[in-house]
């Protein structure tokens, strides 16, 4: 049983795991998928991509932004049978600029996984549908310490 | 160049003062002629054909040689100004030549074109063709007395500062730096220069009050690196300095980037002509502008009077370099003391506490409230964390008002108001902050009064081509009202959003921002909203279960519960404030986790996740949705708190 406990103004109620194990009655907003205010994963609902989105980090805005916009872009609107196989170019052109920053985009092995992870994960995420929740549950949840999680590129 | 405006300007009125004189000439010719004045204009055109027709040709033969004279004048003038300049830069290149080492002295400030230092202006110089004179002026004026680029670069500072630029961003903090990246995400090669009076490039400022202290890397206050929660390390510095492109090359940037101008301080603004005027008397002009000043730590005022003495051996904390010296003071003394109970002072308290483990370093911390965060918390969980500071290491003094400071045999001595004394070696004032609006008059810029900072509407806008973010930004919360948010994701989502507007996105104030605090290891939360204690709360926390504590014994016979609810019988009824009784009863329980929540008319306004992570968009959704909510802990259910 909870317990319930007034200290003037404050009220305070202690629960066992048992309390909370029935399902909530509290009632929440639907969410409009087309609230034009609302932050936005990486897709946007016109199918456009969100650059601005948290989860890219730097990498649209860095000095390497603007290959990366390209490489992304004709990853996006990709018709082809394999995504993005027309696209080699781009992204050959966005790795030779990257090169040139091995501060910001280190080179090591595992961090050039990482980008190509970063690019799939985006992929899935738009291949997932407009799903714009999951990518915002990261901006706000990766905090902790440390503020956005993407803050590095 | 700005001669010749002026000669044209005076000659201007001349031009009409005389032609006017004409006028009236032939006006009074045709007075006397009994015409009346109402016909005049009509008379002057008749006075062609007909009679006065002398007097005409006069006027039109004065007006043209006052125009040839002055278009004459001003011809000389521009020559002479080029030939002026000419001479100038032949002279610098040859003096170049000879003193390419010279030591970089500050430049001899002389007529129109400013003599720059020899050697750093010989390079751009030569590289500029005959430009408007105007331009080169300004690129001349700015004396940068060879400023070191903050981090790597090892090159003499760049001179030429671009007079121009479409974005223009002022101060170098965490809501200027989000803008910048916004921004540039959203349009595409954009050019963007912050101008921030700080050494250092973007930061992130949480660290050096939490992270940076628990490091064991004795050479953090160089590298300034720190560990996050998720094990991996990074600088506190949003991005190293090889993200930047510099000043100069601002203009000629093929795909835009950021330049970051640091070290100078923005004094004017002019907002009907899109400029601002640095301290050095250079001036940019903009498109677009961002005000993210932030504002500077407020500071006692016994001891802003008490004098040097005591002034020195104080810390103002905020920037880098405040880390770096109270770093090196708390190597070196036996006492340090804390006033302010809010963030800043708790969490500077909770990591020197920690760091007195290992040193013999007395940490005090005094505040006129009752326990830490006492304007945050309500009571009950103010307590607790008190208490947890306490075990942190610190000396805690509550209800402690300061009346004086003095310095005694090297030692500061603090009298309180109700008589205590407490001598300490060196102070960290943490009172809050003052937003910095230093711009607001010369660029007629609306100050809030109740909470201070500029008054911009929801969009962040102040005025037309003008957006502030940050601490200084006071602006209105669709959902929560007017206000002014001094937290680093405030800073983060405000500055993305006004860099988002910047670029034609007309977007309000809609995501809400989180804050978050850790005090030493056990106690860290997060939290969103309008958090303050003077609200109701309801704060639903998870029961201790058999795993956790000896006490469940009893609690789980039901015996606990029994006579816990039977004193909350007696202690509700004399009602109201919460007696010391009831409080030691408190001890016993124990707030590992759970959600706070923050009412006004019976809607949630603020939520506090309390040892509870990961449960932040539910939180946001709550308050988004606005609506009043019978039970509470039914909303509690939603957080999933026995979960880890």
């Amino acid at each position: 049983m909870s317990s319930i406990r007034e200290e003037g103004k404050d009220q305070i109620i202690f629960v066992t795991k048992e309390d909370h194990a029935t399902p909530s009655s509290a009632e929440l907003v639907e969410e409009d998928p087309n609230d034009p205010y609302e932050e936005r994963g990486l897709i946007l609902p016109s199918g456009e991509i969100n650059w601005n989105c948290p989860c890219l980090g730097g990498m649209a805005s860095g000095p390497c932004g603007t290959d990366f916009k390209d490489a992304f872009s004709c990853f996006h609107y990709s018709k082809e049978e394999v995504k993005g196989s027309e696209c080699l170019e781009q992204f050959r052109a966005m790795q030779e600029c990257m090169q040139r920053y091995p501060e910001l985009y280190p080179q090591e092995d595992d961090k050039v996984s990482e980008t190509d992870k970063t690019s799939q994960d985006s992929a899935s995420a738009e291949i997932s549908g407009a799903n714009s929740t999951s990518p915002t549950v990261q901006d706000s949840n990766t905090t902790q310490p440390n503020t956005e999680g993407s803050v590095e590129s | 160049m700005l001669k010749c405006r002026n000669v044209w300007k005076k000659l201007a009125p001349l031009a009409r003062a005389s032609s006017t004189v004409c006028r009236q000439n032939v006006r009074r010719a045709g007075l006397p002629n009994g015409r009346i004045p109402a016909r005049v204009p009509v008379a002057h055109m008749s006075t062609g054909p007909t009679g006065g027709g002398g007097e005409n040709h006069l006027y039109v033969l004065l007006v043209g040689a006052a125009c040839l004279g002055g278009g004459i004048y001003a011809y000389q003038t521009i020559k002479g100004d080029q030939q002026r300049y000419q001479d100038r830069i032949n002279e610098i290149s040859s003096r170049s030549q000879k003193a390419a080492t010279e030591e970089p002295t500050t430049p001899i400030q002389s007529e129109p074109p400013a003599v720059p230092e020899p050697e750093t202006q010989a390079a751009p110089s030569p590289e500029e063709p005959s430009p408007p004179v105007p331009d080169v002026e300004l690129a001349a004026a700015p004396s940068e007395t060879a400023e070191p680029p903050p981090g790597v670069d090892s090159t003499p500072a760049s001179l030429k500062v671009p007079s121009h630029t479409p974005y223009l961003l002022i101060g170098g903090g965490t809501a200027s730096f989000a803008a910048a990246r916004s921004i540039r995400a959203r349009d595409p090669g954009a050019k963007v220069l912050i101008v921030t009076d700080e050494p250092d490039l973007p930061y992130m400022r949480p660290p050096l009050s939490k992270e940076l202290w628990f490091s064991d890397d004795p050479s953090v206050t160089e590298t300034l690196r720190f560990k996050q929660w998720n094990g991996k390390e990074r600088s506190i510095y949003f991005q190293p300095a090889s993200f930047y492109i510099n000043p100069e090359e601002l203009d000629s940037a093929e795909n835009g980037g950021v330049a970051v101008l640091t070290g100078k301080k923005v004094v004017q603004m002019d907002v009907r002509g899109n400029k601002v005027k640095l301290d050095d008397e250079t001036e940019i002009s903009y498109d677009k502008c961002l005000i993210a000043t932030g504002g500077v730590p407020r500071n006692l005022q016994v001891i802003e009077r008490a004098g040097e003495e005591v002034t020195q051996k104080t810390t103002l904390f905020r920037k880098i370099d405040d880390f770096k010296s109270l770093d090196k003071v708390t190597r070196n003394i036996k006492s340090i003391t804390i006033i302010g109970g809010g963030f800043l002072g708790s969490e500077l308290a909770c990591a020197l506490g920690r760091r007195s483990h290992e040193s013999d370093l007395e940490v005090i911390q005094m505040y006129p409230e009752k326990g830490n965060m006492g304007k945050v918390l309500p009571e009950y969980l103010s307590n607790w964390t008190t208490e947890k500071v306490k075990r942190e290491g610190v000396k805690v003094i509550t209800e402690a008002l300061v009346k004086s400071v003095t310095c005694k045999d090297d030692k500061l001595e603090i009298q309180l108001k109700d008589g205590r004394l407490v001598k300490t070696d060196h102070i960290v004032a943490a009172v809050g902050l003052e937003p910095n609006v230093d711009l607001a008059k010369s660029a007629g810029l609306e100050v809030d009064s109740d909470f201070g900072g500029y008054r911009v509407n929801a969009e962040l806008q102040a005025r037309s081509n003008i957006w502030v973010a940050g601490d200084a930004a006071c602006f209105y919360d669709i959902r929560l009202g007017r206000r002014r948010v001094e937290h680093h994701d405030h800073a983060v989502v405000s500055g993305r959003l006004a860099g988002e507007n910047m670029t034609g996105a007309n977007k309000p104030y809609w995501h809400q921002s989180m804050f978050w605090s850790d005090l030493g290891p056990d106690v860290g939360y997060e939290a969103i909203g309008i958090v303050d204690s003077s609200l109701p709360t309801v704060g639903v926390f998870a029961k201790a279960t058999a795993k956790d504590t000896p006490k469940a014994a009893t609690e789980q016979s039901g015996t606990g519960i029994r006579s816990e609810s039977e004193t909350e019988d007696t202690a509700t009824s004399p009602v109201a404030s919460s007696t010391p009784a009831p409080a030691m009863e408190q001890h016993k329980d124990d707030y590992g986790k759970g959600v706070i929540f923050y009412l006004r008319d019976k809607v949630v306004v603020g939520i506090i996740l309390w040892n509870v992570f990961n449960r932040m968009p539910i939180a946001r959704k709550i308050i988004k949705d606005g609506e009043e909510h019978a039970d509470l802990n039914e909303v509690a259910k939603l957080f999933n708190i026995h979960e880890d």
